[in-house]
């Protein structure tokens, strides 16, 4: 993942704002796990979030698409709010693609049909349009000759692919990623995240939660480092792996690029 | 002398034989049967209990009598034949009375009746046991069929109607020939169909409910996707009922009289032995499992009403024993309903025990849906579906899979529990028709045979019921565990 292997001629960064989050706070139960988050994302930004276990980066990105529902504050996602309107929140997750830990593809679908699924019912395409798109999406994540195999029978760097490929088909214009590698084998980590890069190389507006600084450096143009429920520390990732300030983010750093 | 820790294989090894003792036929005795004394011990005592019941029971079989004209003729001829002393079974009761076994007092005249409505069932399900499969709905359907035809011949149906069956029959065959998907609409007519068939009277009583349920379908279709699928059923179905109490009358009553058509009435009590074991049980059935889905879904609603209304309804249901719901439907029930007004008995114990069963499917389902991993929910709320369409075409699917065998055991239980209907006066197969067979003199004292004869028969469909469902759990495991 050498960096001057990456294309970054897509990836720019425009002024329009896709997301805004403005004095949002989140408890469960009585437990506090977000603080004031103020946080704005232009379209084109990729944006990592990493942190400690329990810093609710987490459920900051299921904030977002309204996986987790927020106490206070507002989200504006590409000019809609998420109130709790079912409408606004349907037409916002359609808008968003979330890719998860565990992939959480459909057992009981081919993959094929786990990728033309939202498509069809969700935007209304035609079956056949949807399958063109789908075998676009699986060629790009290059896996399109397991089509017609169950999510069963992939390994978990395919399964994550495919998961990805899914997100794609709903043609967001937003990507989440909440941890995508931490559930693979060392092996299968890097063809995920090349797929990842890939798709911040096409100009997507991304915000991973990840543990992998390795992207971070390298496709990132922003880190945000949290911790206890806060934004503690943000920066372009040269100056934030180089030159942190924080004492909580350098612990952190020494703690995970140390060994 | 030194020792190097290093190791470096320069060929890899290619796979071998298990050795003899460890394949075929001696390893499965040495496993299965005489692996130690104790197994050894359990093989030779299992092999001499096998032994000792056909010793008791052979003779019995073998001797079986099956022309006789009352069982005093039968015990004659067995001693005649086998010596002083022998046993045997009498079969011959079963000979002169097996009709009264599967239609109960159904007018013999009329048999062909529910025999065709009994092979129309398997036409009906076809498409849904099968679904998708044009080759073996077509080879069930032209099984079903052909029996059918021959069934009819045996209860001796007129030639008319026999011609007329086969010519139905064939223009299904036809249809699952080339659109197979279709059927689906004659299994949505079926009930109708069927209800029709067996009581009989005017054909519009059904043809007016079925066109209550198309202005409820209508309704839903323009409807759901402005007001969603919730409202849209509630008016569709308040629309249906204002159809069914109030305005069918007036279209069906002025047709039965200006076009009679219809078959001869055929009153509830004359209903009996397997043709109510059916009736009920498959109305029942294909009744609880929709029912039971809501009631799962509704106990995991968020909705306080919802939830609270379906619990109350599952707990009440279960914590009640079917005889007292029984009980109620044939005596109480006509206390709390308006004066004259008359359901039918029958009607009222399909509904009784619909409703006992879907407690049953219900909690049956939700166990599937706790199987479910949270993530599937998250997925499909990420992607956007809205709640029915997650329900429908994620959650539903995968977590009747999982509950494929506790539904299937419940709906064994069901079918075997509608023999309790003879506790309200119906003449099931068990209870009502044996005894009414014993009660005759020239079968007094018999015992085993008609309570064999009625266990086989239930035992099939059971045991038919349970191979489908270990069927469908292989075609639909996609886990590759």
């Amino acid at each position: 993942m050498a960096e001057n292997a990456i294309d970054r001629s897509k990836m720019t960064v425009s002024d329009e704002v896709a997301i805004q989050i403005t004095g949002m706070n989140k408890w469960y139960g009585t437990f506090h796990v977000l603080r004031d988050i103020n946080m704005t994302v232009n379209k084109g930004e990729r944006i990592v979030i990493c942190g400690p276990s329990g810093s609710g980066k987490s459920t900051l990105i299921r904030c977002i698409n309204r996986l987790e529902e927020h106490q206070q504050g507002q989200i504006i996602v590409d000019g809609t709010e998420l109130t709790s309107d079912l409408k606004n929140i349907d037409k916002v997750r359609s808008e968003v693609g979330m890719v998860f830990q565990h992939f959480n593809l459909f057992p009981h679908l081919t993959i094929l049909e786990n990728l033309t699924l939202a498509p069809i019912w969700v935007r209304k395409v035609p079956k056949k349009e949807a399958e063109e798109t789908a075998m676009y999406f699986l060629s790009k994540v290059k896996i399109p000759e397991q089509a017609h195999k169950y999510p069963g029978q992939l390994s978990g760097g395919q399964q994550q692919r495919v998961a990805i490929a899914r997100s794609l088909c709903m043609k967001p214009r937003i990507m989440l990623f909440d941890e995508p590698t931490s559930a693979l084998d060392p092996e299968m980590i890097k063809e995920v995240l090349d797929t990842m890069i890939s798709l911040a190389q096409d100009g997507m507006t991304m915000i991973c939660v990840t543990h992998e600084m390795g992207f971070a450096q390298a496709v990132a143009n922003r880190v945000i480092f949290m911790d206890q429920g806060q934004i503690v520390e943000q920066n372009e990732p040269r100056e934030f792996f180089n030159n942190p300030q924080s004492d909580r983010t350098k612990l952190f750093l020494s703690q995970i690029l140390g060994h | 002398m030194t020792k190097s820790l290093s190791f470096v294989r320069t060929q890899m090894l290619p796979q071998q034989a298990p050795p003899v003792t460890e394949r075929g036929a001696v390893k499965w005795l040495r496993e299965n049967l005489f692996s130690g004394w104790f197994n050894s011990l359990l093989t030779v005592l299992g092999a001499l209990a096998v032994v000792w019941l056909l010793q008791a029971t052979l003779p019995w079989l073998l001797n079986g009598v099956w022309t006789a004209n009352s069982l005093g003729e039968c015990r004659s001829i067995i001693a005649a034949s086998a010596g002083e002393g022998a046993v045997g079974a009498c079969w011959a009761m079963i000979r002169e009375r097996w009709h009264q076994f599967l239609f109960g007092f159904y007018p013999i005249e009329a048999y062909w009746r529910p025999v065709l409505a009994f092979g129309l069932l398997f036409v009906a399900l076809a498409p849904v046991l099968y679904f998708g499969l044009r080759r073996t709905n077509m080879l069930m359907i032209g099984i079903t069929g052909a029996l059918t035809v021959l069934a009819l011949l045996g209860v001796h149906t007129d030639s008319a109607h026999v011609l007329l069956v086969a010519v139905i029959l064939l223009a299904l065959l036809g249809v699952a020939a080339v659109a197979p998907t279709k059927l689906l609409w004659f299994t949505l007519i079926y009930p109708a169909v069927a209800f029709y068939l067996l009581w009989g009277g005017s054909v519009w009583g059904p043809v007016g409910v079925l066109l209550g349920l198309a202005i409820m379908a209508a309704i839903w279709w323009l409807l759901q996707a402005r007001l969603g699928v919730v409202v849209a059923t509630s008016v569709g179905f308040v629309a249906a009922c204002v159809w069914w109490l109030a305005l069918q009358s007036y279209l069906t009553t002025p047709l039965a009289n200006a076009m009679p058509l219809g078959l001869s009435a055929v009153n509830s009590d004359k209903f009996g032995g397997f043709l109510l074991s059916f009736v009920i049980g498959i109305a029942a059935i294909s009744a609880s499992l929709p029912l039971g889905i809501l009631l799962a879904l509704g106990r995991r609603s968020d909705m306080l009403l919802v939830k609270s209304l379906s619990v109350g309804f599952i707990e009440f249901v279960r914590g009640v024993p079917l005889i007292t719901m029984l009980f109620t439907a044939s005596l109480l029930l006509q206390y709390f309903l308006p004066p004259r007004t008359n359901i039918d008995l029958i009607l009222r114990v399909i509904i009784l025990v619909t409703l006992f069963a879907s407690a049953y499917i219900a909690e049956v389902i939700r166990g599937g849906l706790a199987a479910l991993p949270r993530g599937q929910y998250e997925a499909a709320d990420a992607l956007g579906l809205d709640y029915w369409q997650a329900q429908r075409l994620i959650i539903m699917p995968q977590a009747l899979k999982i509950s494929i065998p506790g539904i299937v055991s419940s709906f064994i239980g069901l079918f075997k529990d509608t023999t309790l209907v003879a506790l309200v006066g119906l003449a099931d197969p068990l209870q009502g028709i044996t005894k009414i067979v014993r009660a005759d003199i020239n079968w007094k004292g018999i015992y085993w045979e008609p309570f064999i004869f009625v266990g086989a028969i239930f035992f099939l469909v059971c045991f038919g019921m349970s191979r489908y469902s270990m069927y469908l759990e292989r075609k639909l495991k996609t886990d590759h565990r």
